[in-house]
């Protein structure tokens, strides 16, 4: 009984992807964005690969692009102030640094919103008081948290230094519809090839403590360096417990192996 | 268990004697997973597999009572509760993403074992109920699975669960009420995150519970084995422990080591990267795609294009996903061979190797969007898998002739080793 | 015979080393279990960010001689007393044999600060917030706090006097970062 009906069923099943097969178009919507935007290019960092580490000087360099560049726009809602003391600052740098931002409170007396010199427990305060702001101050685009950022893209770290370094005249063949309109501008990287953030670094823009040239492709690498580490503060000591996690259950397969082996020893099979 | 030779045990110890009287567990384990469990001699390594998948609900089971100690389930601040514990929790980093890996590596050790199934022929009497009572797990992980993906309240979670309530509303008439029941509103918000949070962490004991009921019905038949040929005598078998506990042992090991190389040096490998960026209700991902374990049923879902009869194309693909998976449950009754294992099955084998194929297609077209020639492609993936269970299995179990097989698991054994001598002295 | 023992010696051999490699293999296990164990158990722990908010800045600029104000340190209350000459006179004027848990006043305060008092307000019977911080409540017979849960009865200088706390009220470790700012923790 089960025989038939399933050969009815299956019968049914194959007829419709049958018509299906037949009715759907073979050739796709032809999507000309699709050849304009480029692979995003690699970025060598060192917490990359299986013996990754921090490059604290180039994180320092790349809170700073940060601090006066991106923050203009740009949360970093996930990132405590005390949390930059993984970049090699001291806990009294920490604090100076965190006075050096005003934070959102209450006046004690009033209840009145406020604002107070920020506390290493607090978080890096947002450009904007909430999304609607941010919105309207950026012509209707919402410039993204960074925190996650580069684990939040396709393609990552790259993604990111090649968005930053992007920025070009738009190709002459590029067909009209596909051209920046107003308040939007060209970068191959960008998914719509368009994108509402203007170019926002170039060369000189910051001037780095350790005399560091402040080149766009300095720069864009230093702050991507930085974005790495926001995103996951325990990507170095992840990776080290792993190798010391591997090193154990090597040794412990190879145990467990050799018993197995011994405990068969006198059992063919 | 039914075998005259299983060892009986006779506890030692005094404490243990009384034990045993008032409350025989350790008789139970013994009987169980212990000694007294005579398994057949000749298991390769794909029997490994079960006990790992218990290995890996238990690993979920601790992480995830851990994780929730911390995780909120309130859509206003989900998403950053779990970065509260990649970035503040001690050890939370490491707990999360064992936690996310280890579904993972669960799917993975739970597919081999059902292929394995599905080549030595341990879906056949007498362990029909066994393979039963494996589909209603497999069910119950892809239930939990979906909603442990909505809890991080990214962006692949709310539109993950926006797609799968979405299949619900296929359903005529009744459809649309019943998506508003299970989400508690019109689009995935808090009531749907909580109560996913509640059924997450209920299900896995449901899942505990049904393996309980899934190693006992192995037990009456006891172990399937790579000839497919019955246990005939005690030469045949060897007690569980410490025979298959050493071997498992091993096996544990190797699991372990591709779950720490997967969880410590890349943990967001088989994830999405737009599950970092918070839900967002207004604003669709580019290309929605679920966690690769459902891949293959994704890719069936879609490909169904074309109103067919009455029915249109969105409940045909509802259909036929919920369809791929419940013909498992008339397995046993499509294939009426009474030779069990591929080994001396040479046309079944053929297919069975091309539905791993078709499988591993069904995926790839999953993962990708819904273009040519992914989607022609998914449909030929589809018709295969659908003629493969329901047409072809049938027509072969008739059709075959099996190949000669040896009298007894032992003499098969025995015969193996000779060929392994033969080999070397020639 | 002598073949005999030559086997047996060999099996006895091959039992232990087998032996050995098993009880390597499963006290591998062991140490492994317990490896995983204590990051399951350090979860439980404060955690970073919890951990960051356990120092509060205090201004105790406005507050004037015989008040008191309630304020929070690592999410539990506590009580900054501005202690008029009277008390202090009076917190000075017990001898040390009356007192449960003898300390003076002095122990209890920073030396040229005297006047301010600094103490959790936690009860040392069984955590409740006692009463005395606020005006007009009941000070107790002593003329400092009063747990109303038990009945507990602190002098001056928050040191038990009557009832079932076993201890004075615990002086947090706090600082005078300025003559109108205390650090706390």
């Amino acid at each position: 009984m089960v025989r038939p009906l399933g050969f009815l069923v299956g019968l049914g099943f194959i007829t419709a992807l049958i018509f299906a097969i037949f009715t759907t178009p073979l050739k796709n919507e032809p999507n000309a964005a699709y050849s304009f935007v480029k692979h995003p290019r690699h970025l060598e960092l060192a917490s990359d690969g299986l013996m990754p580490h921090w490059d604290l000087a180039q994180l320092q360099r790349g809170m700073q692009v940060y601090k006066e560049v991106c923050s203009a726009c740009h949360s970093l809602n996930l990132v405590a102030f005390r949390n930059i003391q993984d970049l090699g600052y001291t806990e009294g740098q920490v604090k100076t640094f965190a006075k050096g931002f005003q934070v959102p409170s209450i006046n004690p007396d009033t209840g009145e919103p406020a604002t107070r010199d920020g506390l290493p427990s607090d978080y890096f305060p947002a450009p904007y008081a909430n999304d609607v702001a941010a919105r309207a101050a950026n012509n209707n685009a919402l410039p993204p948290d960074l925190s996650l950022i580069t684990k939040a893209r396709e393609g990552g770290k790259d993604y990111v230094y090649s968005l930053l370094t992007g920025y070009q005249n738009p190709p002459a063949n590029l067909p009209k519809e596909l051209r920046p309109g107003t308040g939007l501008h060209y970068n191959p990287y960008f998914p719509n090839l368009n994108l509402a953030m203007a170019k926002p670094l170039s060369d000189g823009q910051v001037t780095y403590a350790d005399g560091t040239k402040a080149t766009v492709d300095q720069m864009a690498k230093d702050v991507t360096a930085f974005l790495v580490w926001t995103a996951e503060p325990k990507l170095v000591k992840r990776v080290q417990v792993g190798w010391a996690v591997i090193g154990f259950l090597l040794i412990f397969t190879v145990l467990t192996y050799l018993s197995y082996r011994n405990i068969w020893a006198d059992k063919k099979h | 268990m039914s075998f005259p030779w299983a060892k009986q045990y006779e506890p030692q110890q005094p404490l243990m004697k009384w034990l045993d009287e008032k409350l025989p567990l350790p008789r139970l384990v013994y009987n169980a997973i212990g000694a007294g469990y005579p398994v057949p001699r000749n298991l390769n390594y794909f029997w490994n597999f079960g006990v790992l998948a218990g290995a890996a609900l238990v690993i979920q089971i601790v992480t995830g009572i851990v994780l929730a100690m911390h995780y909120a389930a309130n859509a206003g601040v989900a998403f950053n509760s779990v970065e509260h514990i990649m970035r503040d929790v001690n050890a939370g980093w490491f707990i999360r993403y064992a936690h996310m890996n280890g579904a993972s590596m669960f799917f993975i050790v739970v597919y081999l074992h059902i292929f394995r199934g599905l080549y030595y022929g341990s879906y056949k009497a007498p362990r029909e109920m066994v393979w039963l009572l494996g589909v209603v797990i497999f069910l119950l992980m892809m239930a939990t699975a979906f909603m442990g993906y909505v809890l991080p309240w990214g962006q692949m979670s709310f539109w993950g669960a926006q797609v799968i309530t979405g299949f619900f509303s296929a359903i005529p008439i009744v459809g649309e009420p019943i998506r508003q029941w299970l989400l508690g509103g019109f689009a995935p918000d808090n009531a749907a995150l909580n109560r996913f949070f509640s059924l997450h962490y209920l299900l896995p004991f449901v899942i505990a519970g049904v393996i309980i009921l899934h190693i006992w019905a192995l037990h009456i038949p006891g172990s399937n084995n790579p000839t497919g040929i019955e246990v005939k005598d005690e030469q045949d078998t060897v007690p569980f422990h410490p025979y298959y506990t050493a071997k498992d042992g091993f096996g544990v090991g190797v699991f372990l080591l591709v779950f720490a190389a997967l969880t410590f040096f890349t943990p967001n490998l088989l994830g999405h990267a737009d599950n970092y960026i918070p839900a967002n209700p207004l604003s669709t991902p580019a290309h929605i795609v679920p966690e690769w374990y459902f891949w293959p049923f994704y890719a069936i879902l879609r490909a169904f294009t074309f109103n067919f009869l009455w029915i249109d194309a969105k409940l045909w693909g509802v259909i036929a996903m919920f369809a791929a998976i419940a013909l498992l449950f008339f397995l046993p009754w499509l294939d009426s061979s009474p030779v069990k294992s591929s080994t001396y099955r040479p046309l079944y084998r053929i297919f069975f190797w091309v539905l791993v194929a078709d499988v591993v297609l069904l995926a790839i077209c999953g993962k990708m969007p819904a273009e040519q020639p992914w989607v022609i492609l998914s449909q030929i993936g589809s018709i295969y898998y659908f003629a493969h269970f329901l047409i072809i299995l049938p027509i072969v179990s008739r059709i075959e002739r099996p190949l000669p097989m040896p009298n007894s698991i032992t003499e098969a054994v025995l015969a193996k080793h000779a060929d392994d001598k033969s080999a070397a002295t020639a | 015979m002598a073949s005999e023992t030559e086997s047996s010696a060999g099996i006895e051999d091959g039992v232990r080393r087998r032996d050995f490699i098993n009880i390597a293999a499963v006290s591998f296990a062991g140490v492994g279990a317990v490896a995983v164990v204590l990051p399951l158990v350090n979860q439980m722990n404060p955690s970073a960010d919890v951990l960051a908010l356990s120092s509060t800045e205090i201004d105790i600029s406005a507050i004037g001689e015989g008040q008191a104000i309630k304020t929070s340190w690592r999410k539990q209350p506590v009580f900054v007393r501005n202690l008029t000459a009277a008390e202090i006179a009076e917190a000075n004027s017990v001898p040390m044999s009356d007192l449960r848990e003898p300390q003076t006043l002095a122990e209890r305060t920073k030396p040229g600060k005297e006047n301010w008092l600094i103490t959790l307000g936690v009860c040392t019977h069984l955590g409740c917030v006692p009463l005395g911080a606020a005006e007009g409540e009941n000070r107790g017979d002593f003329g400092g706090y009063f747990c109303p849960c038990h009945g507990s009865h602190y002098d001056t200088a928050a040191r038990i006097r009557k009832g079932p706390a076993p201890t004075n009220l615990v002086v947090p470790p706090y600082e005078f970062t300025s003559d109108t700012v205390v650090t706390i923790g």
